[in-house]
């Protein structure tokens, strides 16, 4: 107990910004695992890398109108971005990396234009770093609901759709050949993917929220083969990701240089490509061992 | 629905298919039936038509003449009466689905929503595990088996929802030639024992000789059809190809070779007129 009180610094679980850290970081992990076990299954990694780049122009949109939450900017891009890769044909297995190259290069360059705007006629020169990189403790309570709500439509999506979704996301063939409306799944999938994105920018701001998605899935994927469970751990590894990193953050506002803390997104982004270094480690192991582990988990089932 | 007025005991009713893709035909009227417990095969060469073929009797193509009746009556989107078996499934090793998820993918992928664990379910996947012979193998990855181990496995996946036509496209394709023989050995079974109509495209006939009741040949997007005695005959196959073909039976297997003969000419025409393997 005492080792844990020294982990954490004073004050820790007093403070609302902490509260409404852990409470955003938690659902959207929650979200960016679930949908980012389909994204790396779909090998769609680049498309949630677009979509999530492309937020900026949202979110500094949404700063130069005014809106002190960027979540809305990040939202309609986002949604109005997938929609456009929709129609452009991300779904195809050729020619879609092209498609989306273009897009973002697009939307990257309107992102430029209105943060350039946000530090030299608004002269708020913080919205560069939230949009890009998060400011998770500088989220207003009031947006909780929001994310919350936003957070359970992405989840209900990915549920409705999780038979169907998954057997096209393994061939599209087999699905097409049972009926399954694939292009209307893979579309619907993409709108499910643009709300984990957004959100996931909320907290780790737009360049680096693809890590929350892809991060956490492709950890679960080397360790479990059932699907099921792959989304729960990567959801879990998430929510370790996240949370860990808000109170390493925290204890950083006493780490050098003293009273300015380091970025919560460092933290996240560096505890998640660790999880996915340790989950690589079992398949470096001499063959002896790895053979008993294995029969000693086939046991279990 | 109207009924066929021939075949009424047709699963599988093909009668008189066009279908003409940018310009060119892919397939013209062509036309046969497969009846239950039928083990038909479809040969051959690449860009015949097979793959085509196969995608308006799943309804995947809209011909643009003919129609396609299954079981009598003109096919739907979602056919529970055809089971399907791709031609290449190529997983990523670390794909998190075991066979047995693949295999109940087949019972209700088509629903929404998370599957519920139910016991009927779970001994639906290990009947068809079964009957595939693939129980050993049921909880590896599917990205981590073999060819022919995933062959057993789509197979399952097809047969799990108590298909009557069962489609099988280039399974052989990618295997070696004990799994392939496995692979027929298995189709024959479930053909007979389940009275199933097994229809398997292949560019080669002579793998499938063994178990064939029928045979579809297919070549420039025209097909004949019949027993294997009836249509691997160099008078049928030449007027089907449009030049001379000979047949030759040696030690059980049938080449089919265009013109005299002659080695320049095999050589040529290799691929163009399957069946016409070298021989091993």
């Amino acid at each position: 107990m005492s080792a844990l009180a020294s982990l954490v610094a004073p004050g820790f679980f007093a403070s609302e910004a902490v509260h409404v850290a852990l409470a955003v970081g938690g659902v959207t992990a929650i979200v960016s695992g679930t949908v980012g076990v389909f994204t790396v299954m779909r090998g769609q990694s680049f498309a949630g890398e677009a979509l999530a780049d492309m937020g900026a122009a949202g979110g500094a949109g949404a700063f130069l109108l005014g809106a002190g939450n960027p979540l809305w900017g990040f939202v309609a891009i986002d949604v109005a971005a997938a929609a456009v890769m929709e129609l452009i044909g991300v779904q195809r297995p050729r020619g879609r990396d092209l498609a989306t190259g273009i897009v973002l290069a697009a939307v990257l360059g309107l992102a430029a234009l209105l943060l350039y705007l946000n530090t030299t006629v608004h002269n708020t020169t913080g919205a560069t770093q939230t949009i890009l990189f998060g400011s998770v403790f500088a989220i207003a309570s009031s947006t909780v609901p929001l994310v919350v709500l936003l957070s359970v439509a992405a989840l209900a999506l990915v549920a409705a759709l999780y038979r169907p979704l998954l057997l096209s996301s393994m061939s599209a063939e087999m699905a097409a050949a049972r009926g399954i409306p694939v292009r209307l799944i893979g579309a619907v999938y993409l709108l499910a993917l643009a709300l984990a994105v957004a959100l996931a920018a909320m907290t780790i701001g737009t360049i680096l929220s693809t890590a929350l998605l892809v991060g956490p899935a492709a950890t679960a994927l080397r360790v479990t083969k059932r699907p099921g469970v792959a989304i729960a751990l990567a959801a879990l590894l998430g929510i370790a990701a996240m949370w860990l990193g808000v109170l390493l953050a925290y204890d950083s506002y006493e780490w050098p240089p003293i009273g300015t803390g380091w970025p919560v997104s460092f933290f996240v982004v560096a505890l998640i490509f660790l999880g996915y270094l340790i989950s690589g480690l079992p398949a470096r192991l001499p063959a002896r061992l790895r053979e008993r582990s294995r029969v000693s988990m086939r046991t279990d089932h | 629905m109207e009924r066929a007025q021939t075949g009424l005991d047709e699963i599988l009713s093909v009668q008189g298919v066009s279908v003409r893709l940018s310009g060119r035909d892919v397939l013209l009227e062509v036309g046969f039936g497969i009846r239950p417990g039928q083990f038909t095969g479809l040969i051959g060469s690449n860009g015949a038509g097979k793959t085509t073929l196969f995608r308006v009797i799943l309804g995947l193509q809209t011909p643009s003449a003919g129609r396609v009746l299954i079981d009598g009556r003109a096919r739907s989107r979602r056919n529970p009466l055809i089971g399907y078996v791709p031609q290449k499934f190529l997983l990523d090793p670390d794909m998190p689905l075991r066979a047995r998820d693949l295999v109940g993918l087949g019972v209700d992928a088509h629903r929404l929503g998370i599957p519920r664990p139910s016991r009927a379910r779970r001994e639906l996947v290990a009947q068809a595990l079964a009957a595939v012979g693939a129980e050993s193998f049921a909880d590896a990855r599917v990205g981590q088996l073999s060819g022919g181990e995933q062959q057993r496995v789509l197979i399952a996946h097809a047969l799990v929802g108590s298909p009557k036509l069962l489609l099988l496209d280039e399974p052989l394709a990618n295997l070696d030639l004990r799994s392939g023989q496995e692979v027929v050995a298995l189709l024959a079974r479930i053909a007979r024992e389940r009275q199933v109509a097994v229809f398997i495209s292949a560019h080669e006939i002579n793998p499938l000789l063994p178990a064939m009741d029928r045979v579809v040949y297919i070549a420039g997007g025209r097909a004949v059809s019949g027993t294997t005695a009836e249509v691997v005959r160099a008078d049928v196959l030449s007027k089907l190809y449009g030049s001379h073909v000979d047949v030759l039976n040696v030690h059980g297997r049938v080449l089919v070779v265009a013109g005299a003969g002659d080695a320049a000419d095999m050589e040529g025409h290799e691929g163009v007129f399957p069946g016409a393997g070298i021989v091993a």
